[in-house]
């Protein structure tokens, strides 16, 4: 049976579609990365499927029970930790987690057995009769998490879980999600963070403006776009020219920012020598020159036009929530 | 059935005791219960203690001991406000979520906040009768008459912190819920809670004759200058709950509201 199924999920907010007819399924047991920009819709869809906010159309079981007409059963069989880090901060890490151990009906004893194996898988021993307020970003993801965890859920819903976090404190919740998929615990993750879905889902979806316009594993996505492309970092001022000088060489891909090229090319490698000689002979300096091969950012750019990381575009869903 | 009522009411005292020690943990959620009642009867009882031999003003020991219940009514109002502003900081910052995501009734989330409330009411009435002890106040109606006041201001507070949360739960915004404290001096000051109806002039006198807050506010005080008043106290319940019904049908929509739309 599958985890998680969404049919033409679909949510407003007066007359403004955030959501517009998801349809998804999760099998049990994977990790399934639900990728998009800011504003996109993960957020809305990931309160529909935590019984957090009441769907507008369409339908959505998770762990076998419907959202809206089995919400309670819903609830008892997700963990779920959400965008901002749903703390207290005059709680301690201690009281939080006993207090989560309550709310889902597990008696004192265990609730505090549970507690002190937890702050000691986030490894929050040391922190854990500390008020929350004081604790670092990544400790208070941990807590959050390990507070998700407390009743051992068969779904984890995790929204973006590493946003505004430093490198390392992202890489130990990424071990952490690896260590819980590996118990059997299926994780709906969404992120904006295209390296943190390649590194860890088994599937990917990406929504944009509400719409699914992909899915599949990174592998398969990545594939369909086929060619690698070459980016080139050029001095300011030289982009127009430069993007003449490559144009019968290969395709034009939307630039990233003002100072880099990126031209798709058949043939990977080889045809690194037809750009520089291109590029040398219309006189433009290059800072320097990289193949890359497609990445989770193609495969957005093919499906929407435009690229993921560095959207600053404000959305439906985000211009409804102002 | 039973086992199911038994986790919920554990879910309420957690929420409950949760709610107490977020209160004494922020002082500006506490500054509004303690602070400011005590600091306005020492000003009024320092300043107008006098008018106790105006006529009209009904036979007390002193001042202070009119004064209590005015206090603690003071209190209880602003506890429920307090209780608001709590509740709808919760809800902006998201850990409102954390709640409505767990496998509990959701009213047990907004009974939880109402418990801590209630507790924080029976703390200002024991805070303020200590006061007056201290002071030299005699309870006219002894022991039992400090019960009758301490019953009816946990009561209080209970349903007052209902409309706070009501409130919250309909806006999500602490600052609408704060916005709500001059409300609570107007209607102090349109209840019999600082002067005694008989010295009050129209419509004021009026308005207070008819406000519920001035019957709970004379079920607190009868039982300290004059001793326990069946009908006094009779009549402080059934305002009581007048607004309990109020609050909790304003509260049990917001809650409607709040999940319909998240």
């Amino acid at each position: 049976m599958p985890a998680i199924v969404a049919a033409g999920l679909e949510r407003a907010f007066d007359e403004v579609l955030a959501v517009q007819g998801v349809d998804l399924q999760v099998k049990a047991g994977e990790i399934y990365g639900f990728l998009g920009p800011n504003g996109a819709g993960k957020t809305t869809t990931v309160r529909m499927l935590t019984t957090l906010l009441l769907p507008t159309g369409g339908s959505a079981t998770v762990a076998g029970h419907d959202v809206a007409t089995e919400a309670r059963e819903v609830r008892a069989s997700i963990g779920v930790a959400l965008q901002e880090a749903a703390l207290d901060p005059l709680m301690t890490g201690r009281e939080l987690i006993r207090l989560q151990a309550t709310l889902q009906g597990m008696p004192t004893a265990e609730g505090r057995r549970r507690a002190d194996e937890l702050l000691e898988r986030v490894d929050l021993v040391a922190a854990a009769d500390r008020r929350v307020g004081t604790y670092s970003g990544g400790m208070q993801r941990r807590l959050d998490l390990a507070a998700a965890l407390v009743h051992e859920p068969r779904v984890l819903f995790l929204d973006e879980p590493t946003t505004g976090l430093d490198p390392v404190s992202r890489k130990t919740i990424w071990e952490e999600v690896r260590a819980l998929n590996d118990g059997g615990t299926t994780v709906f993750l969404t992120t904006q963070y295209l390296e943190e879905a390649d590194q860890l889902a088994d599937n990917v979806a990406i929504i944009d403006r509400g719409r699914i316009v992909a899915e599949g594993t990174p592998g398969s996505l990545k594939a369909e776009i086929g060619n690698p492309h070459i980016r080139l970092a050029l001095e300011e001022g030289s982009i127009v020219e430069a993007e003449r000088a490559c144009a019968g060489i290969g395709k034009l891909l939307p630039p990233v920012d003002g100072n880099t090229v990126l031209v798709e090319v058949a043939n990977g490698a080889a045809d690194i020598p037809l750009v520089v000689r291109a590029l040398d002979e219309a006189g433009i300096e290059v800072g320097s020159l990289e193949l890359v091969h497609p990445t989770l950012d193609d495969v957005f750019v093919a499906k929407t036009g435009h690229h993921l990381e560095g959207e600053g575009e404000e959305t439906a869903e985000e211009a409804v929530e102002a | 059935m039973t086992q199911r009522l038994l986790l919920n009411l554990r879910v309420v005292r957690a929420l409950g005791m949760r709610s107490v020690r977020q209160t004494f943990r922020r002082p500006q959620l506490m500054a509004p219960i303690v602070v400011f009642p005590t600091l306005l009867l020492a000003v009024q009882t320092g300043g107008v203690g006098a008018a106790v031999n105006l006529p009209g003003f009904p036979p007390v020991d002193s001042f202070l001991q009119f004064m209590l219940a005015g206090g603690i009514m003071q209190s209880l109002m602003l506890a429920g406000n307090s209780g608001g502003i709590a509740f709808a900081v919760e809800i902006e910052t998201g850990f409102t979520d954390r709640l409505f995501s767990s496998p509990i009734p959701r009213s047990t989330i907004v009974l939880g906040r109402l418990v801590g409330t209630g507790a924080l009411g029976l703390f200002a009435s024991l805070w303020f009768l200590a006061i007056g002890l201290a002071f030299g106040v005699t309870i006219a109606g002894g022991v039992a008459g400090a019960l009758v006041a301490i019953v009816l201001s946990t009561a209080s507070a209970l349903v007052f912190g209902s409309i706070g949360a009501a409130i919250a739960l309909r806006t999500g915004s602490a600052s609408v819920v704060q916005g709500l404290f001059p409300l609570v001096f107007v209607v102090l000051f349109l209840s019999t809670a600082f002067f005694p109806q008989d010295l009050m002039i129209e419509p004021a006198k009026t308005i207070a004759a008819y406000n519920p807050f001035s019957f709970i506010v004379d079920g607190i005080r009868d039982p300290m200058i004059s001793g326990i008043s069946v009908t006094e106290t009779l009549e402080a319940l059934l305002a009581i709950a007048g607004i309990g019904l109020f609050g909790l049908v304003l509260s049990a929509r917001a809650l409607r509201h709040r999940v319909r739309t998240g």
